[in-house]
């Protein structure tokens, strides 16, 4: 029983922290909290027995705070604030209950928390894996196992879509710096010039 | 004046190495116990973002620069084909373990399980140059208050 | 129970990207749906009572067999976080590009701009 438990008392956590993150008019206080959010997926995962995981999530979610914190808040706090209409708000409120309740629907065909596909279906991938995996790759982690010997495919496939990624944040960020300093130049502004240098 | 007190900076010489072993020790027993390419990538960067937060953009580039770090990010997934490569010309199979069939290590050992160490690093090395590529890119911008009150964007000097 | 819980959680990010007129904020709503995402596909290959997919030297093949729990979703899930890291990076860039170009994150105001 104990660990249903745990989970349940993590997961009302993150869903609090949720919240906080979606309602507060502070875009600082949302960032924080979405750092509590991920600490406490991260403990999830220790729970759920996914080591590995909870490694991951904790390198990333640190990550993920500094270059949020860093990049679009700087030093000075920016408030969020303004609503959409009031019709609209009513529209999406009724989509996603809407979609929730369908979401049950389609929840109740999935097996019991805690009895995964692996135990009723004798010849899943899965099986397999866990069966000869030390014998055929040599290796005791057999989630390594999975990621860079079964399915490399995957990870070829997940080291292309960061690098096209990274490289759309590049040419996103090394297209303004370029026009940036093309037009100062130009337009020989000495106001940014100036203003640059008192900002240090 | 560059980076932050003295009193970070003392801490951050003596953390960093701490942090980059740590990474270093989770690359290489990645087949044996958790962790694994991506976590020991990002770990490995967030030592250099750590430095580069504590000593200020320059003393970080002087040790890893831009462009180095764009040749280490296609170095590192260079590496990962050859290994899938190789397993293609010698086993037959596109990402077969080709040194796992021929010279079967024993299990449990720092040295087995073939091509997934190698593998493993080559993850390592994408994530970790890739994660510091865009933390440089990041870090030219913040967000400051002109004299009138009113935000703007300013971009630190860019150095070629 | 747990699943609709974690489905609780997908619903208030799906909430935050639709009715935010901040842009951050609907950044912050995209991450916590890709949290939900990545926290369902392990729940669900979670065994009662399991053991982490690792071999010990003292393990015996047919309990491990029997005990551990399911090691693909975790495989495709490690891929799934760095990825949502890169992509959440991507989405900054936007983000900072449209600050520098209109001086705000308020999406209404963008539009308005553009006319």
């Amino acid at each position: 029983m104990g660990i249903e438990i745990y989970l349940l008392v993590l997961l009302i956590f993150i869903i609090v922290g949720a919240l906080i993150a979606v309602e507060t008019k502070n875009l600082l206080s949302a960032v924080i909290s979405l750092g509590a959010i991920g600490f406490g997926l991260s403990i999830a995962f220790l729970f759920l027995r996914a080591p590995d995981l909870a490694i991951v999530q904790i390198a990333v979610e640190v990550i993920l705070l500094i270059f949020l914190i860093r990049a679009t808040i700087g030093r000075d706090v920016i408030s969020a604030k303004g609503h959409i209409h009031w019709a609209g708000l009513v529209v999406i409120c009724l989509l996603a209950v809407a979609v929730f309740v369908f979401g049950l629907f389609a929840f109740r065909s999935l097996n019991e928390f805690g009895a995964p596909i692996i135990a009723s279906v004798q010849d899943a991938p899965s099986n397999k894996y866990l069966q000869d995996g030390l014998k055929s790759t040599g290796a005791a982690n057999i989630v390594t196992a999975v990621l860079l010997d079964y399915r490399a495919y995957d990870t070829l496939g997940e080291a292309t879509v960061l690098f096209a990624a990274i490289i759309g944040a590049l040419a996103v960020l090394r297209g303004r710096a370029a026009s940036r300093r093309k037009g100062s130049r130009q337009m020989g502004s000495p106001q940014a010039g100036s203003e640059r240098r008192k900002d240090k | 004046m560059k980076g932050m007190t003295v009193i970070v900076k003392t801490v951050t010489r003596w953390v960093k190495v701490f942090i980059f072993l740590y990474g270093i020790y989770i690359i290489i027993t990645g087949h044996l116990a958790p962790g694994g390419g991506f976590a020991d990538g990002v770990i490995i960067a967030c030592s250099y973002i750590l430095l580069m937060l504590a000593y200020g953009r320059e003393f970080a580039l002087k040790r890893l620069s831009s462009r180095a770090a764009h040749h280490l990010d296609s170095s590192g997934v260079l590496l990962f084909l050859v290994v899938a490569l190789l397993g293609l010309g010698y086993g037959g199979i596109f990402f077969g373990n080709f040194l796992q069939t021929r010279f079967p290590g024993v299990a449990f050992k720092l040295l087995s399980s073939g091509t997934i160490p190698i593998s493993n690093i080559a993850i390592g090395i994408k994530v970790a140059a890739s994660v510091f590529l865009v933390f440089i890119i990041l870090s030219v911008l913040r967000i400051v208050l002109d004299e009138d009150g009113t935000q703007k964007m300013v971009q630190d000097e860019e150095e070629e | 129970m747990i699943y609709s819980l974690c489905f609780v959680l997908f619903i208030i990010g799906l909430y935050c990207a639709l009715t935010k007129k901040n842009i951050v904020k609907i950044v912050i709503g995209l991450i916590i749906m890709e949290y939900a995402v990545n926290l369902f596909l392990v729940l669900l290959g979670y065994r009662k009572d399991g053991v982490a997919p690792i071999v010990e030297k003292t393990t015996n093949p047919l309990e491990f067999l029997a005990t551990s729990v399911d090691p693909l979703p975790q495989a495709l899930v490690v891929t799934s976080i760095v990825i949502g890291l890169g992509v959440t990076t991507l989405a900054i860039a936007l983000c900072i590009k449209l600050y520098e170009k209109y001086g705000t994150f308020d999406i209404s105001e963008i539009r308005r701009l553009k006319g």
